[in-house]
């Protein structure tokens, strides 16, 4: 790293002995941006501020909520009715989840669209569904806290399917649970991880961006930037065009704090958990449910694997299938603008996303069960068999032969400007 | 394309919202609450009306544990009203007296509501094997909130000739499963008002849902005055921040 000379004594006494401001100035104020990024490239920056939003209110929320079967419920509600502005730390939270959620799904599909997994960037994308996981993991653990009927509900279920893991299902169910059931070991321990693991979240994402910096930000048209003339500076770039996206964000996720605050929830949450009691129709919360409809697609035995234990496999299969992402798909063009047969199925693999949600939100009767099995098969047929037979076969568009011209063609500018500003930058 | 990538997510985000319909019941009637809408407030008049029928009607059978004494105040009743209100309470106090013994005093505007049944078993047996849910959330606890309260509440009918019901139970078409162990809570005058206010079922339905609604979200108004300010300050800082981005972003474009 170049170092910087700085005129305040304090900072170069600071600089010469751990860098801190060489470093900012490096990776932040100067990093290089391909410049033709559109507002795609907002939702890694609103992710991080949603992460962080999350750990400030969940701290304070920590502060009132007491993990005990019989305290929780009503702690909760203690937050909601006596705690100075507890109703808002807690709406932020529990809104905050789905907000999070929201901007990480968008920045996934980002991804799948634009060919960000590719090298040089497949670990850099493989961290990213590390984080996925772990994002899945609070959110599930830190539903249970209220300790309401979906609740308890919500973590008998889950939790079962370990059960359907052959010879030792039942052991591990009973080790997760600290017992025989969910009960109060079950809702100490999950509070416990839930404060763990954001701090295990933000580890991760510092080695997501980490890896980012070392390749550089992918970008629309998919090539590599081959200069200055292709690049703008992070800051003030990308601060100004990351604050437009935050303040959009941010106006979205207050009109649900603020004025529909349960949307995102289930009603039946605010009725104290009891065992004895099943609710009629036990759903996850909507950031769930194409899994959940996956877990379920599966309703007779394949050969010797039983239905229960084949939907658990999907469920898992279905994310760890990213992993492998890189090396599934075979075409080397990255971006959709540039693969004129994958752009049509990205937008497939989108919908039928949300028609698997669609059918996690349903009973399992009637034509759901069918739509669940297609819509799974098909989630899978699109990332083990399209993939790798469309990269062979399609013909892709020709690509811009730098992201200056592509920017300058873009933006209506004649063809000849294109050398003009490559030669002044 | 982004369009529809947008309206697919908020496709996937509304997805919760079939499953919440009671699938056997009519859908609620539909009010036009004054704590609807942006500007959402309480009516403190029609909150007293509901307390009110809560306390002589439905505090029969229904509990409202979370709610405290104090909290009347919220309805705009001043501290001795509440200290007077809470003194007709019998509560056991905390900590036992000086010769070891537990005993009961009058309930303090710090006391939570009490409820009419010591415990499950009793409340079960008073009613028939049924159990009357503790109001303090039901408005938030029932798909369909206020609206469905409201129905439930004034939507008990003549069943159907057809329908074999047990005399335990009563027809209300708003109620999942349409049949509800809950008698005919409120009848014409079952209540008189103070202020007068004709006590038609309508009327004592629409107060006391606007008062279990208070009860569920108590700080409803802070929460949508604090919105409107917090909206309307992150509109004009976008705004801001836009022509910030178009101006740096210049001499790019």
């Amino acid at each position: 790293m170049e170092k910087q000379t700085y005129n305040n004594a304090v900072v170069r006494w600071i600089d010469d002995r751990l860098p801190i401001f060489s470093f900012m100035d490096h990776e932040y104020n100067q990093f290089p941006m391909p410049k033709n990024l559109n507002y795609w490239w907002n939702f890694g920056a609103l992710a991080t501020v949603v992460l962080v939003a999350m750990i400030v209110t969940g701290i304070v929320l920590a502060m009132h909520y007491t993990p005990h079967t019989s305290m929780a419920f009503d702690s909760v509600e203690h937050i909601m009715r006596d705690v100075n502005y507890g109703w808002l730390i807690r709406y932020i939270h529990a809104n905050g989840a789905s907000m999070f959620f929201i901007v990480v799904y968008i920045h996934i599909f980002r991804g799948l669209y634009y060919g960000s997994y590719k090298a040089p960037r497949e670990l850099l994308w493989m961290i990213g569904v590390v984080i996925l996981l772990l994002m899945m993991a609070t959110a599930f653990m830190g539903y249970v806290l209220p300790w309401g009927q979906m609740s308890f509900w919500g973590a008998k279920v889950i939790t079962n399917l370990f059960s359907a893991i052959p010879l030792v299902g039942e052991s591990v169910v009973e080790w997760l649970w600290g017992g025989y059931t969910v009960d109060n070991a079950t809702l100490n321990r999950f509070y416990s991880l839930h404060y763990l693991l954001p701090f295990v979240i933000v580890g991760v994402v510092v080695l997501h961006i980490a890896a980012l910096h070392v390749t550089g930000s992918n970008n629309p048209d998919g090539i590599d930037m081959k200069g200055p003339q292709d690049s703008v500076p992070f800051n003030p770039y990308f601060t100004a065009k990351d604050s437009v996206g935050l303040g959009v964000f941010l106006l979205i996720w207050a009109a649900f704090v603020f004025y529909a605050p349960d949307y995102l929830g289930h009603p039946e949450n605010y009725i104290e958990a009891n065992p004895l009691v099943t609710p009629p129709h036990i759903v996850p919360e909507w950031y769930f449910l194409p899994f959940y409809a996956i877990l379920r697609a599966i309703t007779f035995d394949v050969w010797f694997i039983e239905a229960k234990l084949m939907g658990v496999l999907l469920m898992f299969a279905s994310i760890l299938v990213l992993f492998i992402l890189p090396w599934l798909d075979t075409s080397k063009v990255r971006s959709c603008r540039y693969r004129p047969i994958y752009k049509w199925f990205f937008w497939v693999l989108l919908i039928d996303c949300v028609v698997l949600g669609w059918v996690g939100a349903n009973k399992p009767e009637g034509m759901f069960p069918l739509i669940g099995l297609i819509g799974t098969g098909y989630y899978f047929f699109h990332f083990l068999i399209l993939l790798p037979i469309l990269g062979k076969i399609e013909t892709p568009l020709p690509l811009p032969t730098s992201i200056s011209e592509s920017v300058t063609r873009r933006s209506g500018a004649p063809a000849g400007a294109t050398a003009a500003t490559g030669g002044n930058a | 394309m982004k369009k529809a990538l947008i309206l697919g997510l908020v496709a996937c985000s509304l997805m919760a919202a079939p499953v919440q319909a009671a699938e056997d019941a009519e859908a609620p009637k539909s009010v036009d609450w004054s704590f609807d809408g942006i500007f959402g407030h309480y009516d403190r008049a029609s909150l007293q009306r509901g307390m009110q029928v809560y306390k002589e009607v439905c505090a029969a059978c229904h509990g409202m544990r979370l709610l405290a004494y104090r909290n009347l105040m919220d309805l705009g009743y001043s501290e001795a009203q509440v200290k007077a209100f809470a003194s007709q309470y019998e509560v056991q106090n905390e900590d036992p007296n000086d010769e070891g013994e537990m005993f009961n005093r009058p309930a303090l505007p710090s006391d939570r509501f009490v409820s009419p049944f010591p415990n499950e078993q009793a409340a079960r047996a008073s009613n028939g094997g049924a159990l009357p849910p503790d109001l303090s959330l039901i408005v938030k606890a029932r798909a369909g909130g206020a609206d469905y309260i409201y129905s439930v509440l004034s939507g008990y009918a003549e069943a159907p000739k057809d329908l074999k019901k047990p005399d335990t139970l009563h027809y209300n078409p708003y109620f999942p499963g349409q049949l509800i162990a809950m008698p005919p809570p409120l009848t014409e005058g079952a209540v008189e008002y103070a202020d007068g206010t004709k006590a038609t079922v309508d009327q004592l339905s629409y107060d006391v849902t606007n008062f279990l609604t208070w009860a569920s979200s108590p700080k409803l108004e802070a929460q949508k005055s604090t919105g409107f300010k917090v909206v309307l300050f992150l509109l004009v800082f976008t705004g801001l921040l836009i022509a910030v981005k178009k101006k740096v972003w210049s001499a790019v474009h």
